[in-house]
């Protein structure tokens, strides 16, 4: 079935095609959302919050505006970020600062058999470290391209090609 | 603009993560459907997005579907939001509720008994009182009637009845008089009140010749409940004689207005 046929649907309340696309997206999403509160449960907790917002929120989802995977991704990284603003989060001591997605990928309990992640892993490992850091901040934590350029202290007008090398190199990891 | 170079440009990776306007992701999109390899491009940029970070999983996320659909009631039944948090107020709030109620009409009950009861204590004691005063008017009528009736058994005592004169026939009187306390006891039952203005007043009379003398007159007659009158008298009296005389009294009897006369009989 097309992508757009199946958000239609969904958007009409369809529980398959809302089934599909928690299939589609679910291994991504809960890979973002732990990726930030860096807890089983809690990414969990989050991972509901987010298809049950998705559920009651798909009006306000257009094609126009951007790629689906983007609006949802949206959904999951602020839900996650505000679930780390929380007072209980903040009393579990948990520090955030240092860890990346990489780090995710280096652990050795993931079960996760849909994907080759510790394949990814190994690849991943190899790309720049600025290129880990990029992909991290604009995709995973939804930094701005200035609070990017900021943080990795690179001028904001390279900011765009750097990313696109660094998803380039991405691509020929995992899409092989 | 070419559209390898737009390609190249990296607007489409930046279009993914979500960092475009609304105006930059409406021309993106519209670039889609005009070039396909635009669109691959950005399928492509998406799918190593996406394979990236379901690696980043960290476990198996099936059964969350199912906890979704429970609390979105998704279960090939009809699609209905109902909110989770329905129950509001069980029954242990309404039996809180109840009870608080019941509790606060008891108490009110309970109050409104104990002003009652408060009132008839009140009552009661105001009766006990009236009681007692009626006890103690009892027991001094009592006293005064015994001492009364101990003079009169006085043998002593010398009874003179004092009969209706004239026009006054159906006046009486009765003299108990104690020689030895130099008293009399006057029961003056059978008088009439006295009219405004005027008043009773007792004589001792000695007879051969006539003499009158006053015992004073009885200024609260009227007032009084058993008309018996103590009245002091040291005189040989052979009669006694009561006229209605102005306030005041007189210095003689007013012959006209003798209601009662009577004899004292020598024993």
């Amino acid at each position: 079935m097309q992508l757009d046929t199946l958000i239609s649907q969904f958007q009409k309340k369809d529980e398959k095609a809302f089934e599909e696309l928690y299939n589609m997206y679910s291994d991504s999403m809960h890979g973002v959302i732990y990726n930030i509160v860096r807890d089983h449960e809690i990414a969990e907790e989050v991972m509901q919050d987010v298809f049950i917002k998705a559920w009651h929120k798909s009006d306000s989802y257009n094609s126009s505006k951007g790629r689906f995977f983007t609006w949802i991704l949206n959904i999951a990284r602020n839900a996650a970020i505000d679930k780390t603003r929380s007072k209980a989060f903040k009393n579990s001591g948990k520090n955030l600062n240092t860890e990346f997605f990489v780090d995710i990928l280096e652990t050795a309990d993931n079960l996760n058999d849909k994907v080759d992640a510790i394949g990814i892993g190994r690849y991943v490992k190899a790309l720049g470290e600025k290129c880990k850091k990029i992909i991290e901040y604009l995709y995973f934590k939804g930094y701005t391209q200035k609070e990017t350029s900021e943080e990795l202290d690179i001028p904001i007008g390279t900011i765009k090609t750097r990313n696109r090398n660094c998803i380039k190199d991405l691509r020929t990891m995992v899409l092989e | 603009m070419e559209t390898k170079d737009y390609i190249d440009s990296g607007i489409l990776e930046l279009f993914v993560a979500g960092q475009l306007t609304d105006n930059k992701n409406k021309e993106v999109q519209e670039m889609m459907l005009k070039h396909p390899e635009v669109l691959r491009e950005v399928l492509e940029i998406e799918t190593a997005v996406i394979k990236l970070s379901s690696a980043m999983a960290p476990r198996d996320n099936k059964h969350l579907l199912k906890l979704i659909k429970d609390k979105l009631k998704l279960n090939g039944q009809d699609v209905k939001v109902i909110s989770i948090n329905k129950p509001k107020y069980n029954w242990l709030t309404y039996t809180g509720w109840a009870a608080a109620l019941i509790v606060g009409a008891g108490m009110l009950w309970t109050l409104n008994q104990n002003q009652q009861l408060e009132v008839k204590v009140s009552d009661a004691e105001i009766e006990k009182a009236y009681l007692e005063i009626q006890i103690e008017e009892a027991k001094t009528d009592l006293a005064v009637k015994d001492n009364l009736l101990n003079v009169l058994r006085d043998r002593n005592i010398i009874s003179v009845p004092l009969g209706g004169q004239g026009d006054f026939a159906d006046s009486y009187a009765k003299v108990y008089w104690n020689k030895a306390d130099n008293s009399i006891y006057l029961d003056a039952q059978g008088l009439p009140d006295a009219p405004e203005g005027k008043v009773w007043q007792v004589w001792s009379l000695t007879l051969n010749p006539l003499t009158p003398k006053s015992l004073g007159t009885i200024d609260n007659f009227n007032s009084d409940d058993n008309k018996i009158f103590n009245i002091v008298n040291a005189n040989e009296s052979q009669a006694f004689g009561i006229t209605l005389e102005p306030v005041g009294g007189s210095e003689t009897p007013t012959m006209e207005q003798l209601y009662t006369l009577g004899v004292v009989s020598q024993p």
